[in-house]
């Protein structure tokens, strides 16, 4: 997709992207910008500049039925789209947890082996 | 899952959806900003920079809105369609009454079709069965210069060489014959069906064989080794299929001749049917530029044209006339001869195919009937529901939701039509196959394939927009208050419906007057045919056989002579035999007997005259009598004739007229063959015989003795090898006959084949097939369409009478006669079939135009026809509408005005 080179978000995030928002998402529904901050709280703001890239990512999870929206209104009042994890994306949220600890798993094991014992 | 929920969601745009989404992210973003202290402006221009490329992330969160919204309408669309089948199948099982009529008719209809279409496809539509059959060609010429010949005119042996030498346009070029063929030397002498060929037929035909190699160059060398091919059927049948045939020998046409391969199943030249293949040896040194003989078959070079073949045969036709001796007494280069190159299916397909069209024309009618009659059901059903339909209408159904149930209901209604009507194509295309006339072209191949399977589905469909749209477009336009409105008398039909109702009679009984027409033709051109006067009697008690001699049994022709007398004499001892003769060939046969111009003895004719062909047979003495063709004046050949070669002959009745005036004068006239062979005396003449069938007239027929001298200047002695014998008797056409007959041809010689066994009734019912044959068929379809016209006249009538049950109860209370009521409902319906009829019959004088080829003995615009026609359907529309109408004189008045 046309991820523009001025974005200095690092390409490893890219592929975790959708991860980290299945998992803002199951800590109860809320709309984009809630989600934003529930990734800058927990990541110590990861996604400082270019968090529209969160969009796209949500859109994508509700055309594979992972996330489902809704309009509504906000805690101030606003009209604003909801979303919300479905049974899938609860599951998909699994598997992909897994996956990325063990895949971390490897790579810490690796920084952390002394050369040639 | 419910989608309808979602849609709502994006509104009709997914930009606007998508633009609030963004613009309310950076909205909050710049509260918390300005929250912590930041000037507005500069909050704002922070909360952008920090969500990054806007434009880039709106057009891809948009992309695949869109993306997502199109999946879920088409998903939405399918559901709705789901539905509504299974809702229109419902509604279908509960008018089980309506749903059995709709789906017999359509099944009857596309039945027919779809047989008759199987039929044309592969016999019509289907490539021949070769490779590239569409390089295939057959080559003829006209020749527009030569007296007394019209058709096409085939190829000469030279012409062959010429053209197979000198050509620049075929691949391959060559040309065959056909004829009975003698095996003997396996089990019983055999009479096989042969077909020889040059070098090139094989080759253009481009079949490989199953086993062995094909006749080629090598085994045309007059004087070389004899070879030959088997078919595979015949290979199957005599040798069980072993494949150690090749290198064997056997005798074929008296001569051994080794088995070099076998051709594979199915295979054929063109559409004749063979057993074994031998090679036509042709002597090149005795060759003159006559003998116009032979079929040719051509493959073209891939990208060339018809246009270019003739043109490049034009071009050798000089080298042709140069390089050959020319034959005594033809002026070939007066002949204007014309190359005429015409594709391969051509000449296989031949005339039938205009039968057939017409046959399709005539089931595409039976169709359209049908079609009409379901339209007429699905209309007065949707009288019958219109409040159903008002009521949906009224609860925010829309228009287009109601057409597209309703016309899925009749998609149901086509399909399962279709499905019933393919199973009867499928019982119907036997039919058709046994009841198909003689030498209908490919019979072997027909069958319902893929194509014909595409065409019936296509035609469901078809049929279904024909009977289901109009219906469907005016049930769900109901004028809602008025609908609601009746709801107290269900039962009023508008007038809008009323008028569709009557087209659609009037169309109905128009198509059925077509038919009618066409039918009434073919019966009264078939009972012309029967009323003529073959010129033979009692064809029923005449039983025929070939029986060919070859040379090896008897070379000498009075040896030959005396053989076919012996045969005779046995054949007349079977018992209940009463009397035998034979002749080279019987009418009807459909062998085309030779002709050749005739000279009168002291006449003065142009040469032209003289060349026309008149038809000659050579027949054994007692021929006449066993046939039954009358001796008009003279009398018959005897034996001594034939053994002294006495120069007499027997000339029809029509020639003597046309030469000398009446039959007496012609005896003791003299004749002779164009040329200088002796003059031959009339010494009889016999009644004419309608030798190419009762439809065409009776050829000019000169009958010469069986053994002939000097019949032409070439030939000595002339004697036929091949004849066919005529018993009379009043068994024949039973096994046990023909067991006698071959017992005593058995008993002259053991090595005798008994062929074309067959009474003189099947060659003239074989004869008029092709007549037959569509009258079946039309008579078939003209009956169906009758009754479809009657249930439709039968079913309206039924309707308006029980619509206006409360009308004619009012009418009855106020003392009107119920004779009066009932006439008041026929005369209606009687104006409509009349308006039909009238239609009808100036279409069909319009369309049997393509059907004149067919008639006979009658007028296109037979005035017979043209009154019994509108006879017949007034006489069924009368009773089609008194059945239904009597009911209204006979109701009660008091039920009737209590009924709604």
């Amino acid at each position: 997709m046309g991820d523009r080179g001025k974005q200095p978000v690092p390409d490893i995030l890219r592929g975790t992207l959708d991860l980290l928002v299945l998992k803002a998402l199951s800590w109860g529904p809320t709309h984009g910008y809630g989600v934003a901050r529930r990734i800058e709280e927990a990541t110590n703001d990861l996604l400082a500049v270019g968090e529209g890239t969160l969009y796209p990512a949500l859109h994508r999870l509700e055309e594979r039925g992972w996330v489902t929206a809704s309009w509504g209104t906000s805690e101030n009042n606003r009209q604003a789209k909801f979303y919300s994890l479905t049974g899938a994306g609860r599951a998909q949220l699994r598997l992909e947890s897994e996956n990325w600890r063990r895949y971390a798993g490897a790579v810490f094991a690796v920084l952390d082996a002394s050369p040639l014992k | 899952m419910r989608w309808t929920r979602f849609r709502s969601l994006f509104g009709l745009q997914p930009e606007t959806d998508v633009d609030d989404e963004l613009a309310f992210h950076i909205e909050m973003r710049t509260r918390e900003l300005v929250n912590r202290g930041e000037p507005p402006e500069r909050a704002r221009e922070l909360a952008l920079h920090r969500f990054g490329d806007y434009e880039s992330e709106r057009r891809q969160c948009v992309a695949i809105d869109a993306r997502r919204r199109r999946k879920m309408l088409w998903a939405d669309y399918i559901t709705e369609i789901y539905h509504d089948l299974r809702y229109g199948l419902r509604t279908l099982r509960r008018a089980s009454g309506f749903t059995a009529a709709a789906v017999v008719t359509l099944a009857i209809g596309i039945g027919a079709n779809a047989a008759v279409f199987s039929v044309v496809n592969s016999v019509l539509l289907r490539p021949l069965p070769y490779p590239h059959a569409d390089q295939l060609v057959s080559v003829w010429h006209v020749a527009p210069g030569a007296p007394g010949r019209s058709g096409a005119l085939a190829l000469s042996p030279s012409m062959y060489f010429t053209y197979a030498d000198e050509n620049r346009i075929f691949q391959s070029v060559g040309v065959w014959t056909s004829g009975p063929m003698t095996i003997t030397g396996l089990a019983e002498p055999e009479e096989v069906r042969g077909v020889q060929v040059t070098d090139g037929i094989l080759q253009a035909l481009s079949v490989p064989p199953l086993l062995g190699r094909w006749l080629d160059r090598s085994d045309q060398a007059p004087q070389g080794a004899a070879t030959l091919m088997l078919t595979y059927s015949y290979w199957q049948r005599r040798f069980d299929g072993d494949p150690s045939v090749i290198g064997r020998t056997i005798t074929a046409g008296a001569r051994p001749r080794e088995i070099v391969g076998v051709m594979p199943d199915g295979f054929r030249i063109l559409d004749t049917d063979a057993d074994v293949i031998v090679p036509l040896a042709l002597d090149r040194s005795r060759l003159v530029l006559g003998g116009f003989a032979f079929n040719a078959i051509a493959r073209l070079k891939p990208g060339t044209t018809i246009a270019e073949a003739n043109a490049d045969l034009a071009r050798m036709l000089p080298i042709w006339m140069r390089s050959w001796r020319s034959t005594p007494g033809a002026d070939v280069a007066s002949w204007r001869i014309t190359p005429a190159v015409r594709p391969l299916r051509q000449d296989v397909v031949g005339d039938i195919s205009r039968v057939l069209w017409i046959v399709m024309a005539t089931v595409g009618i039976v169709l359209l009937i049908a079609c009409a009659n379901v339209a007429n059901l699905l209309l007065v059903r949707g009288q019958v529901r219109r409040q159903e339909l008002a009521i949906r209408a009224a609860i925010g159904a829309g228009t287009g939701r109601i057409v597209r149930e309703l016309l899925l209901e009749s998609a149901w209604l086509g399909v399962i039509g279709g499905v019933l009507g393919l199973a009867l194509a499928l019982f119907g295309v036997r039919a058709l196959v046994a009841a198909a006339p003689a030498g209908l072209p490919r019979l072997g191949e027909i069958s319902v394939d893929p194509r014909a399977l595409t065409f019936t589905i296509v035609l469901s469909l078809l049929s279904t927009l024909v009977f289901g749209l109009a219906p469907a477009v005016k049930s769900a336009r109901p004028q809602i208050s008025n609908a609601l409105h009746s709801a107290g008398h269900a039962l009023s039909g508008s007038p809008q419906s009323g008028r569709a109702r009557n087209v659609l009679v009037v169309a109905q009984v128009a198509l059925a007057a077509v038919l009618l027409v066409s039918a009434v033709l073919m019966i009264r051109s078939f009972q012309a045919l029967r009323a003529v006067a073959p010129g033979f009697a009692e064809p029923e008690s005449l039983q025929t056989t070939r029986v060919s001699i070859p040379a090896s049994m008897a070379q000498q022709p009075a040896q030959l002579a005396r053989m076919q007398q012996a045969l005779v004499d046995e054949l007349a001892a079977i018992p209940r035999v009463t009397s035998v003769a034979f002749s080279s060939s019987m009418p009807m046969d459909g062998i085309d007997p030779p002709w050749e111009g005739l000279e009168t003895e002291g006449s003065a004719a142009a040469a032209d005259e003289i060349r026309r062909p008149r038809r000659f047979k050579f027949v054994s003495p007692g021929l006449f009598e066993t046939m039954g063709i009358r001796l008009v004046a003279g009398g018959d050949f005897t034996w001594t004739d034939v053994y002294e070669t006495r120069a007499v002959v027997i000339v029809s009745e029509n020639l003597a007229r046309e030469l000398w005036g009446t039959p007496l004068a012609a005896i003791g006239k003299r004749v002779r063959l164009n040329g200088d062979p002796p003059w031959r005396a009339v010494i009889g003449v016999a009644a004419d015989v309608h030798d190419n069938g009762v439809d065409a007239p009776p050829p000019a027929t000169v009958y010469w003795p069986v053994m002939v001298s000097r019949f032409t200047a070439a030939a000595p002695l002339f004697i036929a090898r091949s004849v066919r014998f005529a018993l009379r008797s009043p068994q024949a056409g039973t096994s046990a006959f023909v067991r006698a007959v071959q017992a005593a041809v058995w008993s002259v010689n053991k090595n005798l084949a008994v062929t074309s066994v067959r009474t003189m009734q099947d060659t003239y019912d074989r004869s008029l097939s092709r007549t037959s044959f569509t009258l079946v068929m039309l008579t078939i379809a003209a009956a169906v369409a009758l009754v479809l016209a009657v249930v439709g006249v039968y079913g309206i009538v039924s309707y308006v009478v029980a619509l206006q049950t409360r009308e004619t109860g009012i009418r009855l209370a106020l003392g009107q006669q119920p004779a009066a009521v009932v006439r008041m409902f026929v005369s209606r319906s009687l104006i409509l079939v009349a308006l039909g009829a009238v239609i009808g019959l100036g279409v069909a004088a319009a369309a049997t135009r393509s059907m004149a080829f067919l008639l006979f003995g009658i007028r296109q615009v037979d005035p017979v026809t043209y009154v019994a026609v509108p006879g017949v359907l007034a006489l069924a529309a009368l009773l089609a509408s008194y059945l239904p109408a009597r009911r209204a004189g006979t109701l009660d008045p008091v039920d009737a005005l209590r009924s709604q």
